[in-house]
């Protein structure tokens, strides 16, 4: 639920970083905190178990920049990634404005990815929000380990794509990230279907991080506008 | 693409209002600071003393713990906890409910007592009730300015992005 305050001029959105356990939603906004001018943030706020397992949610706030003489500031949230801390997680989606799937690359992740991918649509829908149509972005992680599966199997097992009902949203639209890819495409059994833009990361390296973060928040201004 | 939730924006008109509600509220408790912060965690305003504090960051757990509250109530078969009190040695922290989207806290010390805090609070939330149903209806007509202020800037947020 984005909030624009006339009186700060200010634009305020929130957008969570949601994925499986040790997949590196954390490590995304450790990244950001280092890379942002100081007075463009705030401070990065962890409630983290003493191992730094996130206990309810890591939190970031960032300025991006101004448009329309309105500040917008993004308040990025990470969630618990561990199956048993399902309470937290779904509190921390409440009035979401953008989400950001972390996939952990190694392909013995793989089962870990699918379970918090469905866990993700659960809670969504719990609430009442229809993730298809929702700034959504997916990144893959851990790109640079020799365990790291193919981007097509990625592809394929976590955005495969929801079919597009709208008849008047049935055209060919580029994938604007990678070339010669599709985001919305007419598949081979005639159904047209749409896909989240995915972003490959190494994030510990900070590659793709600021791209994934980019992506989303471009999406959700957009949804204003 | 449409946000899956909805978005609802402040005048200064409201501003004013709530501001000069707080106000009243502090002095006539004694009362240092009033953070009123709505339900995802973003502080809407802040009236008063409160030097030093990262309201941001404030505002943020605010809303966290409340919604964990929430929950605990829920567990133990309540509907809702209907406000929340964190005492310290030397100031301390009354959180309420305003309309179920924002959440007023105020933070007082030992120049004031809980049981003051606590008694005109219930005025003070039905006071900001009003205020704040009248900023919400006014989303749901579809009168917001919210909804006309991005619109066209799509260059705009594009050139935001050239970094």
């Amino acid at each position: 639920m984005s909030m624009i305050n006339y009186a700060s001029r200010e634009i305020n959105c929130k957008i969570v970083y949601y994925g499986p356990g040790l997949g590196g939603k954390t490590t995304n906004l450790e990244h950001v905190y280092g890379k942002v001018k100081p007075e463009t943030r705030g401070k990065l706020i962890s409630l983290a178990t003493e191992t730094e397992r996130t206990l309810f949610f890591d939190f970031l706030p960032v300025d991006l920049g101004t448009i329309r003489g309105f500040k917008t500031r993004f308040h990025l949230y990470t969630v618990p990634g561990q199956v048993y801390y399902n309470a937290s997680r779904k509190l921390i989606l409440k009035n979401v404005d953008g989400i950001v799937f972390v996939g952990d690359s190694q392909a013995e992740r793989m089962e870990a990815n699918l379970e918090s991918m469905q866990n993700l649509y659960d809670n969504m829908a719990e609430y009442g929000y229809d993730l298809t149509q929702m700034p959504f972005v997916i990144q893959y992680n851990k790109r640079d380990l020799p365990n790291a599966a193919p981007i097509e199997d990625l592809q394929a097992a976590l955005n495969p794509g929801w079919e597009v009902e709208d008849a008047t949203k049935h055209r060919v639209q580029p994938d604007p990230y990678h070339a010669g890819q599709n985001l919305v495409e007419q598949v081979a059994g005639g159904e047209w279907v749409e896909r989240a833009p995915y972003f490959e990361a190494i994030a510990v390296n900070g590659d793709g991080v600021f791209d994934t973060l980019k992506a989303v928040s471009k999406l959700v201004l957009k949804a204003l506008a | 693409m449409t946000a899956g939730t909805t978005n609802w924006s402040f005048t200064q008109d409201d501003f004013t209002a709530i501001t000069e509600s707080l106000k009243r509220f502090l002095g006539e408790t004694k009362s240092l600071c009033a953070l009123l912060v709505d339900r995802s965690g973003q502080l809407v305003t802040t009236v008063g003393d409160s030097p030093g504090l990262d309201t941001t960051a404030f505002a943020t757990l605010t809303a966290a713990d409340y919604s964990a509250n929430d929950q605990l109530a829920k567990l133990v078969g309540e509907n809702d906890f209907s406000s929340l009190f964190h005492q310290g040695e030397k100031e301390s922290i009354y959180v309420a409910d305003i309309a179920r989207r924002l959440l007023l806290v105020i933070i007082f010390d030992s120049r004031t007592t809980v049981g003051l805090v606590r008694l005109r609070m219930k005025d003070e939330v039905e006071e900001l009730t009003l205020l704040i149903d009248r900023v919400f209806s006014r989303g749901r007509n579809g009168a917001a300015p919210a909804e006309h202020l991005l619109k066209g800037a799509d260059d705009e947020i594009d050139k935001l992005f050239n970094w």
